[in-house]
């Protein structure tokens, strides 16, 4: 931290700062230390986009499970057992050859937590949240996604109230793969709409 | 006290590391995961609804892009407006005083070096 950049001279004392709130709230008895150590492990290491994945992939696979998917996304994924914090109204759009979905939040950064686990860095940036509504195509291809003009594209905006999941379209040439062989072609990226689900 | 449908889906995907592909950490200091875990732990023991935390995050984006808009070199640190969104919850619940929050930083802050881990 801190390096040679004189931006970052004050993020030592934010540290300062989360470290005497913890002491603080911890002496009041308001929350348990490690309370506070299992959910940042819980987080960091256990529920991340492959939970996503595993309901992409099988809604690639079970024709009904897909039509539940969409009609119902919160049922749906609460079906393979996940749910929890800010995963409450799930609301799952699907990619098609003709329209492309890609998904934001305009005034925070609402993210489906169950299925995708934290946002990364570009996710919470101003710069990611105001560009992609304005010039969605633009934004797209800065990070790797050429669509063609033809292409539809869908911005969805993240509230407290609904949380969006991209349903990605199946990759060609996976028609004989697994379930588990095609959940690790479905990338975080490609759930966020901002990349398609591609090669293992 | 896990939420039990984050137990649930711990159980069921618990082993599975996220595809390395996906990987970026998720916390980029070790005080923003603590401020986090704090925050999650603070709302599941029922001290208050998300939505008014939300509600306050809001703010903090909302008031630093007005401001960068006058200071294209703006630091961005979205769990900088984290912090700021719940130390105003904290205060407005009476669970912790901002004068508190500065007096014990500020004794933390003059800890011997070596002792400031």
């Amino acid at each position: 931290m801190g390096g040679g950049d004189p931006r970052e001279t004050s993020r030592p004392d934010l540290a300062l700062r989360v470290e005497a709130l913890e002491a603080i709230l911890q002496e009041k008895g308001l929350i348990d230390p490690q309370a506070v150590d299992g959910l940042i492990r819980a987080f960091e290491q256990d529920i991340g986009p492959m939970n996503g994945a595993r309901v992409v992939a099988r809604a690639w696979v079970d024709p009904d499970y897909k039509r539940r998917l969409l009609s119902d996304g919160t049922a749906a994924i609460v079906e393979l057992g996940f749910g929890g914090p800010q995963g409450e109204r799930m609301i799952v759009v699907e990619n098609t050859p003709q329209v492309h979905n890609v998904v934001v939040c305009t005034l925070c950064s609402c993210y489906p937590w169950p299925v995708l686990g934290l946002p990364p860095a570009w996710y919470k940036s101003p710069a990611y949240r105001s560009r992609v509504v304005r010039e969605p195509r633009a934004v797209l291809a800065e990070m790797g996604l050429e669509l063609s003009e033809d292409v539809e594209i869908r911005v969805w905006d993240s509230s407290a109230e609904v949380r969006y999941l991209v349903l990605p379209e199946r990759p060609p040439g996976s028609k004989s793969l697994g379930e588990d062989e095609l959940a690790a072609r479905v990338t975080r990226d490609a759930m966020i709409g901002v990349a398609k689900a591609g090669d293992a | 006290m896990p939420d039990p449908k984050l137990a649930v889906a711990l159980d069921s995907e618990g082993r599975a590391a996220p595809p390395r592909r996906n990987g970026e950490l998720v916390f980029e200091t070790p005080w923003e995961g603590r401020l986090f875990g704090i925050t999650m732990a603070l709302h599941e023991a029922g001290h208050f609804e998300w939505e008014e935390f939300r509600a306050l995050l809001i703010q903090e984006i909302a008031r630093w892009e007005r401001a960068a808009a006058e200071r294209p070199d703006a630091e961005w640190s979205y769990y900088r407006h984290w912090q700021a969104a719940l130390e105003t919850l904290l205060a407005r619940k009476g669970l912790a005083g901002q004068a508190e929050l500065d007096d014990r930083a500020r004794s933390l802050a003059a800890r011997p070096a070596g002792h400031d881990h």
